[in-house]
Protein backbone atom coordinates (compact mmCIF):
# COMPACT_ATOMS: atom_id res chain seq x y z
CA UNK A 1 0.00 0.00 0.00
CA UNK A 2 1.06 3.30 -0.75
CA UNK A 3 2.19 5.43 1.78
CA UNK A 4 0.68 8.84 2.91
CA UNK A 5 3.16 11.96 2.72
CA UNK A 6 4.18 12.89 6.43
CA UNK A 7 3.06 16.73 5.96
CA UNK A 8 -0.71 15.23 4.86
CA UNK A 9 -1.98 15.28 7.80
CA UNK A 10 -0.70 18.24 9.78
CA UNK A 11 -1.07 21.97 9.81
CA UNK A 12 1.34 24.85 10.82
CA UNK A 13 1.37 23.88 14.68
CA UNK A 14 2.28 20.10 13.89
CA UNK A 15 0.15 16.90 13.46
CA UNK A 16 -3.59 17.59 13.36
CA UNK A 17 -4.51 14.50 15.37
CA UNK A 18 -4.09 13.76 19.10
CA UNK A 19 -3.55 17.51 20.45
CA UNK A 20 -5.08 19.76 23.10
CA UNK A 21 -5.18 23.35 24.23
CA UNK A 22 -3.77 24.56 27.17
CA UNK A 23 -6.61 24.42 29.98
CA UNK A 24 -4.40 27.45 31.68
CA UNK A 25 -3.82 29.51 28.90
CA UNK A 26 -7.48 29.00 27.36
CA UNK A 27 -8.69 30.14 30.41
CA UNK A 28 -5.91 33.12 31.19
CA UNK A 29 -5.77 34.81 28.37
CA UNK A 30 -8.64 36.68 28.49
CA UNK A 31 -8.21 37.82 32.25
CA UNK A 32 -4.75 38.96 31.42
CA UNK A 33 -4.56 40.69 28.66
CA UNK A 34 -7.36 42.74 29.60
CA UNK A 35 -5.23 43.45 32.92
CA UNK A 36 -2.72 44.33 30.72
CA UNK A 37 -4.67 46.60 28.93
CA UNK A 38 -5.83 48.72 31.93
CA UNK A 39 -2.18 49.24 33.05
CA UNK A 40 -1.20 50.30 29.84
CA UNK A 41 -2.20 54.42 30.27
CA UNK A 42 -0.53 54.37 33.09
CA UNK A 43 2.99 54.35 31.60
CA UNK A 44 1.59 57.19 29.44
CA UNK A 45 1.99 60.90 30.52
CA UNK A 46 -1.21 62.65 30.09
CA UNK A 47 -0.52 65.82 31.77
CA UNK A 48 -2.88 68.29 29.88
CA UNK A 49 -5.97 66.23 28.64
CA UNK A 50 -7.19 62.67 29.03
CA UNK A 51 -5.96 61.09 25.86
CA UNK A 52 -6.09 57.73 25.84
CA UNK A 53 -9.41 55.72 25.71
CA UNK A 54 -9.85 53.09 28.81
CA UNK A 55 -7.87 50.53 26.74
CA UNK A 56 -9.01 48.18 29.82
CA UNK A 57 -12.80 48.54 29.62
CA UNK A 58 -12.50 48.12 25.54
CA UNK A 59 -10.66 45.05 25.96
CA UNK A 60 -13.25 44.18 28.86
CA UNK A 61 -16.35 44.71 26.13
CA UNK A 62 -14.40 43.44 23.21
CA UNK A 63 -14.18 39.74 24.98
CA UNK A 64 -17.50 40.10 26.68
CA UNK A 65 -19.02 40.80 22.84
CA UNK A 66 -16.65 38.39 20.96
CA UNK A 67 -16.81 35.38 22.86
CA UNK A 68 -19.95 35.95 24.94
CA UNK A 69 -20.12 33.24 28.07
CA UNK A 70 -16.65 33.26 28.64
CA UNK A 71 -16.41 35.90 30.96
CA UNK A 72 -18.75 35.38 34.12
CA UNK A 73 -21.50 37.66 34.83
CA UNK A 74 -19.50 39.05 37.92
CA UNK A 75 -16.20 39.07 36.20
CA UNK A 76 -16.14 43.32 36.10
CA UNK A 77 -15.75 43.09 40.19
CA UNK A 78 -12.30 41.91 40.04
CA UNK A 79 -11.54 43.27 36.56
CA UNK A 80 -13.07 46.67 37.30
CA UNK A 81 -11.13 47.13 40.95
CA UNK A 82 -7.47 46.34 39.08
CA UNK A 83 -8.23 48.90 36.92
CA UNK A 84 -9.47 51.45 39.41
CA UNK A 85 -5.99 50.76 41.12
CA UNK A 86 -4.18 52.14 38.22
CA UNK A 87 -6.49 54.57 36.12
CA UNK A 88 -6.66 57.80 38.80
CA UNK A 89 -10.62 57.47 39.14
CA UNK A 90 -11.90 56.79 42.86
CA UNK A 91 -11.75 53.68 43.76
CA UNK A 92 -14.86 51.69 42.61
CA UNK A 93 -15.92 53.55 39.53
CA UNK A 94 -15.12 50.58 37.33
CA UNK A 95 -16.37 47.86 39.89
CA UNK A 96 -19.31 49.43 39.01
CA UNK A 97 -19.65 50.71 35.67
CA UNK A 98 -18.04 47.27 34.22
CA UNK A 99 -20.53 44.80 36.30
CA UNK A 100 -23.50 46.93 35.07
CA UNK A 101 -22.25 46.92 31.72
CA UNK A 102 -21.72 42.95 31.93
CA UNK A 103 -25.39 43.09 32.80
CA UNK A 104 -26.78 44.95 29.94
CA UNK A 105 -24.53 43.39 27.43
CA UNK A 106 -26.53 39.98 28.79
CA UNK A 107 -29.74 42.04 28.37
CA UNK A 108 -28.88 43.60 24.90
CA UNK A 109 -27.56 39.80 23.64
CA UNK A 110 -30.68 38.00 25.45
CA UNK A 111 -32.81 40.40 22.93
CA UNK A 112 -30.83 40.44 20.01
CA UNK A 113 -28.58 36.98 19.90
CA UNK A 114 -27.76 37.03 16.29
CA UNK A 115 -25.21 39.64 15.96
CA UNK A 116 -22.82 40.96 13.17
CA UNK A 117 -19.58 43.15 13.24
CA UNK A 118 -21.61 46.74 12.98
CA UNK A 119 -23.41 45.89 15.14
CA UNK A 120 -20.96 44.72 17.74
CA UNK A 121 -18.95 47.60 17.05
CA UNK A 122 -22.28 49.72 17.32
CA UNK A 123 -22.77 48.46 21.04
CA UNK A 124 -18.79 48.69 22.12
CA UNK A 125 -18.97 52.10 20.71
CA UNK A 126 -21.94 53.76 22.76
CA UNK A 127 -20.56 51.78 25.11
CA UNK A 128 -17.01 53.48 25.46
CA UNK A 129 -18.75 56.59 24.73
CA UNK A 130 -21.08 56.30 27.37
CA UNK A 131 -18.33 54.63 29.87
CA UNK A 132 -15.85 57.76 29.21
CA UNK A 133 -18.57 60.52 29.98
CA UNK A 134 -20.25 58.38 33.07
CA UNK A 135 -16.35 57.90 34.62
CA UNK A 136 -15.83 61.81 34.14
CA UNK A 137 -19.20 62.70 36.33
CA UNK A 138 -17.92 60.49 38.97
CA UNK A 139 -14.19 61.22 38.47
CA UNK A 140 -14.99 63.54 41.61
CA UNK A 141 -14.03 66.61 39.90
CA UNK A 142 -16.74 69.24 39.57
CA UNK A 143 -18.35 69.62 36.11
CA UNK A 144 -17.82 72.19 33.73
CA UNK A 145 -18.32 72.70 30.16
CA UNK A 146 -14.71 72.66 29.58
CA UNK A 147 -14.30 68.77 30.59
CA UNK A 148 -17.27 67.88 28.22
CA UNK A 149 -14.75 68.83 25.27
CA UNK A 150 -12.00 67.56 26.83
CA UNK A 151 -13.50 64.04 26.82
CA UNK A 152 -14.25 64.38 23.17
CA UNK A 153 -11.22 63.25 21.31
CA UNK A 154 -10.85 60.52 24.16
CA UNK A 155 -14.97 59.47 22.99
CA UNK A 156 -13.40 59.36 18.82
CA UNK A 157 -10.31 56.94 19.36
CA UNK A 158 -12.48 54.70 21.71
CA UNK A 159 -14.89 54.56 19.11
CA UNK A 160 -12.18 54.18 16.01
CA UNK A 161 -10.07 51.54 18.30
CA UNK A 162 -12.87 48.63 18.27
CA UNK A 163 -12.05 47.08 15.02
CA UNK A 164 -8.29 47.07 15.70
CA UNK A 165 -9.70 45.62 19.65
CA UNK A 166 -11.83 42.88 17.43
CA UNK A 167 -8.81 42.09 15.33
CA UNK A 168 -6.40 41.86 18.59
CA UNK A 169 -8.70 39.88 19.99
CA UNK A 170 -9.37 37.32 16.90
CA UNK A 171 -5.50 36.88 17.59
CA UNK A 172 -5.40 36.71 20.57
CA UNK A 173 -8.50 33.66 20.94
CA UNK A 174 -6.73 31.54 18.74
CA UNK A 175 -3.40 31.65 20.63
CA UNK A 176 -5.60 30.48 23.55
CA UNK A 177 -6.95 27.68 21.84
CA UNK A 178 -3.92 26.74 19.98
CA UNK A 179 -2.79 23.45 20.26
CA UNK A 180 -0.28 22.82 23.02
CA UNK A 181 -0.33 19.05 24.35
CA UNK A 182 -0.04 15.86 22.42
CA UNK A 183 -2.69 13.33 24.00
CA UNK A 184 -1.29 9.52 24.18
CA UNK B 1 -21.77 35.73 16.53
CA UNK B 2 -24.89 33.75 18.41
CA UNK B 3 -24.41 32.92 21.74
CA UNK B 4 -23.25 29.25 22.48
CA UNK B 5 -26.55 26.96 23.04
CA UNK B 6 -24.54 25.75 26.25
CA UNK B 7 -25.87 28.97 28.03
CA UNK B 8 -29.59 28.93 27.45
CA UNK B 9 -31.18 27.26 30.45
CA UNK B 10 -33.94 25.46 28.99
CA UNK B 11 -36.18 23.54 31.58
CA UNK B 12 -32.91 22.32 33.58
CA UNK B 13 -33.56 23.57 36.92
CA UNK B 14 -29.51 23.46 37.43
CA UNK B 15 -29.26 25.41 34.51
CA UNK B 16 -31.69 27.83 35.75
CA UNK B 17 -30.25 28.41 39.02
CA UNK B 18 -26.65 28.59 37.78
CA UNK B 19 -27.69 32.00 35.47
CA UNK B 20 -29.79 33.17 37.89
CA UNK B 21 -26.50 33.44 40.41
CA UNK B 22 -24.56 35.13 38.08
CA UNK B 23 -26.78 37.63 37.68
CA UNK B 24 -27.20 37.84 41.37
CA UNK B 25 -23.53 38.15 41.73
CA UNK B 26 -22.99 40.96 39.32
CA UNK B 27 -25.93 42.65 40.89
CA UNK B 28 -23.99 42.52 44.04
CA UNK B 29 -20.97 43.64 42.88
CA UNK B 30 -22.20 46.80 41.02
CA UNK B 31 -23.70 47.62 44.63
CA UNK B 32 -20.97 46.67 46.38
CA UNK B 33 -18.80 49.04 43.64
CA UNK B 34 -21.37 51.51 44.03
CA UNK B 35 -20.66 51.42 47.88
CA UNK B 36 -17.22 51.84 47.25
CA UNK B 37 -17.43 54.84 44.85
CA UNK B 38 -19.08 56.31 47.47
CA UNK B 39 -16.84 56.28 50.10
CA UNK B 40 -13.92 56.82 48.10
CA UNK B 41 -15.57 60.16 46.78
CA UNK B 42 -16.50 60.99 50.73
CA UNK B 43 -12.83 60.02 51.85
CA UNK B 44 -10.75 60.60 48.88
CA UNK B 45 -7.74 59.04 50.56
CA UNK B 46 -9.39 55.83 52.07
CA UNK B 47 -8.16 53.23 49.00
CA UNK B 48 -4.47 54.91 49.17
CA UNK B 49 -2.26 52.45 51.01
CA UNK B 50 -3.93 49.88 48.51
CA UNK B 51 -3.78 52.30 45.53
CA UNK B 52 0.51 52.90 46.80
CA UNK B 53 0.88 49.02 47.35
CA UNK B 54 -0.27 48.80 43.61
CA UNK B 55 1.90 52.06 42.37
CA UNK B 56 5.18 50.73 43.73
CA UNK B 57 4.86 47.45 42.02
CA UNK B 58 4.39 49.04 38.74
CA UNK B 59 6.93 52.01 38.93
CA UNK B 60 9.89 49.56 38.01
CA UNK B 61 8.18 49.77 34.75
CA UNK B 62 7.10 53.25 34.74
CA UNK B 63 10.71 53.74 35.73
CA UNK B 64 12.18 52.06 32.11
CA UNK B 65 8.98 53.85 30.25
CA UNK B 66 10.15 57.12 31.44
CA UNK B 67 13.75 56.39 30.14
CA UNK B 68 12.57 55.68 26.99
CA UNK B 69 10.31 58.21 26.37
CA UNK B 70 13.09 60.60 27.43
CA UNK B 71 15.06 59.03 24.91
CA UNK B 72 12.40 59.05 21.87
CA UNK B 73 11.68 62.15 22.54
CA UNK B 74 15.13 63.85 22.25
CA UNK B 75 15.22 61.99 18.90
CA UNK B 76 12.02 63.64 17.60
CA UNK B 77 13.11 67.16 19.16
CA UNK B 78 16.18 66.55 17.31
CA UNK B 79 14.91 65.56 14.12
CA UNK B 80 12.17 69.19 14.27
CA UNK B 81 14.86 71.03 14.75
CA UNK B 82 16.79 70.22 11.60
CA UNK B 83 13.37 70.74 9.67
CA UNK B 84 13.08 74.33 11.16
CA UNK B 85 16.94 75.32 11.26
CA UNK B 86 16.74 78.14 8.95
CA UNK B 87 13.84 79.71 10.18
CA UNK B 88 14.60 79.67 13.72
CA UNK B 89 18.05 80.68 13.13
CA UNK B 90 17.02 84.13 12.35
CA UNK B 91 14.74 83.88 14.90
CA UNK B 92 17.13 83.13 17.67
CA UNK B 93 19.43 85.91 16.12
CA UNK B 94 17.01 88.79 16.75
CA UNK B 95 16.28 86.67 20.24
CA UNK B 96 19.67 86.97 21.62
CA UNK B 97 20.17 90.65 20.78
CA UNK B 98 16.77 91.16 22.87
CA UNK B 99 18.10 88.92 25.60
CA UNK B 100 21.76 90.83 26.19
CA UNK B 101 19.40 93.70 26.42
CA UNK B 102 17.72 92.37 29.08
CA UNK B 103 20.49 90.44 31.08
CA UNK B 104 21.93 94.03 31.34
CA UNK B 105 18.88 95.27 33.05
CA UNK B 106 18.81 92.00 34.97
CA UNK B 107 22.31 92.24 36.62
CA UNK B 108 20.55 96.33 37.43
CA UNK B 109 18.19 94.86 39.02
CA UNK B 110 20.11 91.93 40.92
CA UNK B 111 22.45 93.99 42.32
CA UNK B 112 19.67 96.67 43.40
CA UNK B 113 18.13 93.72 45.09
CA UNK B 114 21.27 92.45 46.58
CA UNK B 115 21.92 96.18 48.24
CA UNK B 116 18.25 96.41 49.49
CA UNK B 117 18.56 92.88 50.84
CA UNK B 118 21.30 93.64 52.62
CA UNK B 119 19.58 97.00 54.19
CA UNK B 120 16.96 94.20 55.13
CA UNK B 121 19.66 91.47 56.71
CA UNK B 122 18.30 88.24 54.88
CA UNK B 123 19.86 85.82 54.44
CA UNK B 124 18.51 83.84 51.40
CA UNK B 125 18.45 80.32 52.59
CA UNK B 126 18.90 77.91 49.59
CA UNK B 127 16.11 75.18 49.47
CA UNK B 128 17.43 71.94 49.17
CA UNK B 129 15.13 69.46 47.04
CA UNK B 130 14.13 66.21 49.12
CA UNK B 131 14.40 64.12 46.08
CA UNK B 132 15.36 64.39 42.67
CA UNK B 133 13.38 62.12 40.17
CA UNK B 134 11.66 60.95 36.87
CA UNK B 135 7.66 61.15 36.00
CA UNK B 136 7.14 57.63 36.02
CA UNK B 137 2.94 57.66 35.05
CA UNK B 138 -0.20 59.66 34.44
CA UNK B 139 -4.01 59.28 34.73
CA UNK B 140 -3.89 59.23 30.94
CA UNK B 141 -7.47 57.56 30.65
CA UNK B 142 -9.18 59.43 33.43
CA UNK B 143 -10.84 62.93 33.57
CA UNK B 144 -8.54 63.44 37.05
CA UNK B 145 -4.78 64.93 36.07
CA UNK B 146 -2.26 62.77 38.36
CA UNK B 147 0.80 61.90 37.93
CA UNK B 148 3.28 59.38 39.72
CA UNK B 149 6.54 60.04 40.77
CA UNK B 150 9.36 57.68 41.39
CA UNK B 151 10.37 58.84 45.21
CA UNK B 152 8.11 57.58 47.98
CA UNK B 153 8.34 57.83 52.01
CA UNK B 154 11.78 56.40 51.90
CA UNK B 155 12.99 58.66 50.10
CA UNK B 156 11.53 61.56 52.92
CA UNK B 157 8.83 62.72 50.52
CA UNK B 158 5.47 63.78 52.64
CA UNK B 159 1.91 64.83 51.91
CA UNK B 160 1.35 68.04 50.40
CA UNK B 161 5.36 68.74 49.62
CA UNK B 162 5.19 70.92 46.09
CA UNK B 163 6.71 69.36 42.97
CA UNK B 164 8.48 71.42 40.34
CA UNK B 165 10.83 71.30 37.16
CA UNK B 166 13.81 73.45 36.16
CA UNK B 167 11.26 75.77 34.44
CA UNK B 168 8.37 75.92 37.13
CA UNK B 169 5.72 74.49 39.69
CA UNK B 170 4.20 71.18 38.56
CA UNK B 171 2.15 70.25 41.37
CA UNK B 172 1.66 68.93 45.18
CA UNK B 173 2.35 65.52 46.49
CA UNK B 174 -1.24 64.01 47.48
CA UNK B 175 -0.47 60.56 48.28
CA UNK B 176 2.72 58.42 49.73
CA UNK B 177 3.68 55.22 48.84
CA UNK B 178 6.75 53.50 50.16
CA UNK B 179 8.78 54.21 46.57
CA UNK B 180 6.30 56.19 44.48
CA UNK B 181 4.26 58.90 45.05
CA UNK B 182 0.54 60.43 43.65
CA UNK B 183 0.94 64.05 42.71
CA UNK B 184 -1.71 66.55 41.88
CA UNK B 185 -1.41 68.33 38.81
CA UNK B 186 -1.63 71.95 38.23
CA UNK B 187 -4.05 71.41 35.40
CA UNK B 188 -6.41 68.92 37.70
CA UNK B 189 -9.89 70.84 38.06
CA UNK B 190 -9.26 70.02 41.88
CA UNK B 191 -5.86 72.03 42.11
CA UNK B 192 -6.10 75.88 43.19
CA UNK B 193 -2.53 77.89 43.98
CA UNK B 194 -1.70 81.38 45.10
CA UNK B 195 -0.17 83.00 42.59
CA UNK B 196 1.42 86.96 41.87
CA UNK B 197 2.00 89.18 38.60
CA UNK B 198 6.07 88.75 38.43
CA UNK B 199 5.73 92.28 37.37
CA UNK B 200 4.20 93.29 40.61
CA UNK B 201 1.76 92.56 43.49
CA UNK B 202 -1.45 91.84 41.55
CA UNK B 203 -2.79 89.02 43.52
CA UNK B 204 -4.81 85.86 42.20
CA UNK B 205 -5.98 82.10 42.25
CA UNK B 206 -4.70 79.82 39.64
CA UNK B 207 -7.25 77.04 39.47
CA UNK B 208 -6.80 73.84 36.99
CA UNK B 209 -9.63 73.60 34.16
CA UNK B 210 -9.18 70.28 33.72
CA UNK B 211 -8.27 71.19 29.73
CA UNK B 212 -4.64 71.95 30.38
CA UNK B 213 -5.20 75.10 31.04
CA UNK B 214 -5.46 77.38 34.58
CA UNK B 215 -8.18 79.52 34.97
CA UNK B 216 -6.59 83.07 37.06
CA UNK B 217 -9.09 84.27 39.58
CA UNK B 218 -8.43 87.84 40.73
CA UNK B 219 -8.88 88.27 44.78
CA UNK B 220 -9.04 91.90 44.21
CA UNK B 221 -12.17 92.42 41.84
CA UNK B 222 -12.52 95.82 39.39
CA UNK B 223 -10.97 96.80 36.60
CA UNK B 224 -8.65 93.82 35.40
CA UNK B 225 -4.97 95.12 35.76
CA UNK B 226 -3.67 92.09 33.91
CA UNK B 227 -2.53 91.87 30.33
CA UNK B 228 -2.30 88.64 27.84
CA UNK B 229 1.43 87.54 28.23
CA UNK B 230 1.98 88.52 31.83
CA UNK B 231 3.97 85.82 33.85
CA UNK B 232 2.28 84.40 37.14
CA UNK B 233 4.36 83.11 39.65
CA UNK B 234 3.41 81.33 43.17
CA UNK B 235 2.85 84.14 45.78
CA UNK B 236 4.01 81.78 48.91
CA UNK B 237 0.50 82.38 50.84
CA UNK B 238 -1.01 79.54 51.79
CA UNK B 239 2.51 78.50 53.30
CA UNK B 240 3.39 75.10 50.82
CA UNK B 241 5.02 76.91 47.96
CA UNK B 242 7.91 79.16 48.05
CA UNK B 243 7.21 82.36 46.71
CA UNK B 244 8.68 83.54 43.55
CA UNK B 245 8.48 80.00 40.96
CA UNK B 246 6.64 80.43 37.41
CA UNK B 247 3.44 79.14 37.14
CA UNK B 248 1.65 79.95 33.84
CA UNK B 249 1.98 82.70 30.93
CA UNK B 250 -1.62 84.42 30.64
CA UNK B 251 -3.14 84.25 27.27
CA UNK B 252 -6.89 85.44 27.34
CA UNK B 253 -8.66 88.10 29.26
CA UNK B 254 -11.52 87.38 31.16
CA UNK B 255 -13.84 89.53 33.80
CA UNK B 256 -12.41 88.16 36.48
CA UNK B 257 -8.86 87.83 35.47
CA UNK B 258 -7.83 85.22 32.51
CA UNK B 259 -7.03 82.04 31.44
CA UNK B 260 -2.90 80.91 31.85
CA UNK B 261 -0.67 78.37 29.86
CA UNK B 262 1.11 76.70 31.84
CA UNK B 263 5.08 77.44 31.95
CA UNK B 264 6.07 73.91 33.28
CA UNK B 265 5.09 71.18 30.41
CA UNK B 266 5.14 67.69 32.71
CA UNK B 267 5.32 65.72 29.71
CA UNK B 268 8.05 67.92 28.24
CA UNK B 269 9.95 67.74 31.88
CA UNK B 270 12.59 65.14 32.46
CA UNK B 271 13.41 65.49 36.02
CA UNK B 272 11.55 67.13 39.01
CA UNK B 273 12.63 67.85 42.52
CA UNK B 274 10.09 66.97 45.25
CA UNK B 275 10.44 70.29 47.70
CA UNK B 276 10.17 70.96 51.53
CA UNK B 277 6.99 72.96 52.24
CA UNK B 278 8.04 76.14 52.78
CA UNK B 279 6.42 77.40 55.89
CA UNK B 280 4.87 74.11 57.75
CA UNK B 281 3.73 76.57 60.69
CA UNK B 282 1.68 78.50 58.31
CA UNK B 283 0.14 75.33 56.61
CA UNK B 284 -0.73 74.16 60.40
CA UNK B 285 -2.32 77.20 61.08
CA UNK B 286 -4.55 77.25 58.40
CA UNK B 287 -5.64 74.07 58.58
CA UNK B 288 -9.54 73.77 59.09
CA UNK B 289 -10.78 72.42 62.74
CA UNK B 290 -12.19 69.67 60.75
CA UNK B 291 -9.04 69.03 58.92
CA UNK B 292 -7.44 68.97 61.83
CA UNK B 293 -9.47 66.38 63.40
CA UNK B 294 -8.89 63.46 60.84
CA UNK B 295 -5.36 64.76 60.85
CA UNK B 296 -4.86 63.51 64.33
CA UNK B 297 -7.12 60.56 63.28
CA UNK B 298 -4.56 59.89 61.09
CA UNK B 299 -1.48 61.51 61.60
CA UNK B 300 -0.91 62.86 58.09
CA UNK B 301 -3.64 64.71 57.25
CA UNK B 302 -4.72 65.41 53.40
CA UNK B 303 -3.58 68.04 51.77
CA UNK B 304 -6.51 70.95 51.76
CA UNK B 305 -6.94 73.35 48.75
CA UNK B 306 -4.40 75.89 49.25
CA UNK B 307 -7.00 78.48 49.56
CA UNK B 308 -7.88 77.82 53.02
Amino acid sequence: MERLSPSARSDRYGSRINREQSPWRALSVPYLTIMVASLLPFLVLADVLPLIPPLGFLMFLGWRIMRPGLLPLWAGVPLGAFDDLYSGQPFGSAVLLWSIAMIVLELIEARFPWRGFWQDWFTAGLGASLYILIAMLVSGAPFTPEMLVTILPQIILAILLYPFTAQLIAGLDRFRLSRSRRVG
Amino acid sequence: MAPPSSRRSGFSKKAQYSVFTGYLLATLGALVGLGLLALSLWQPQAFAPLRGAAQDVVSPAGRAAALTRSGSGGVWDTITAYWNAGQQNAELREEVEIARIRLAEAEAVAAENERLRALLALAEGEIMPVATTRLIGSSATSSRRFAYIGAGRVDGVEVGMPVRSARGVVGRVLEVARASSRILLLTDSESVLPVRRASDNTVAFAEGRGDGFLRIRLINLGLNPLEEGDVLVTSGAGGYYRPGVAVAVLTELTPDGGIARLVADPSATDFVSVEPIYEPVAVGASLTPQTERISADEEQSAAPGAAD
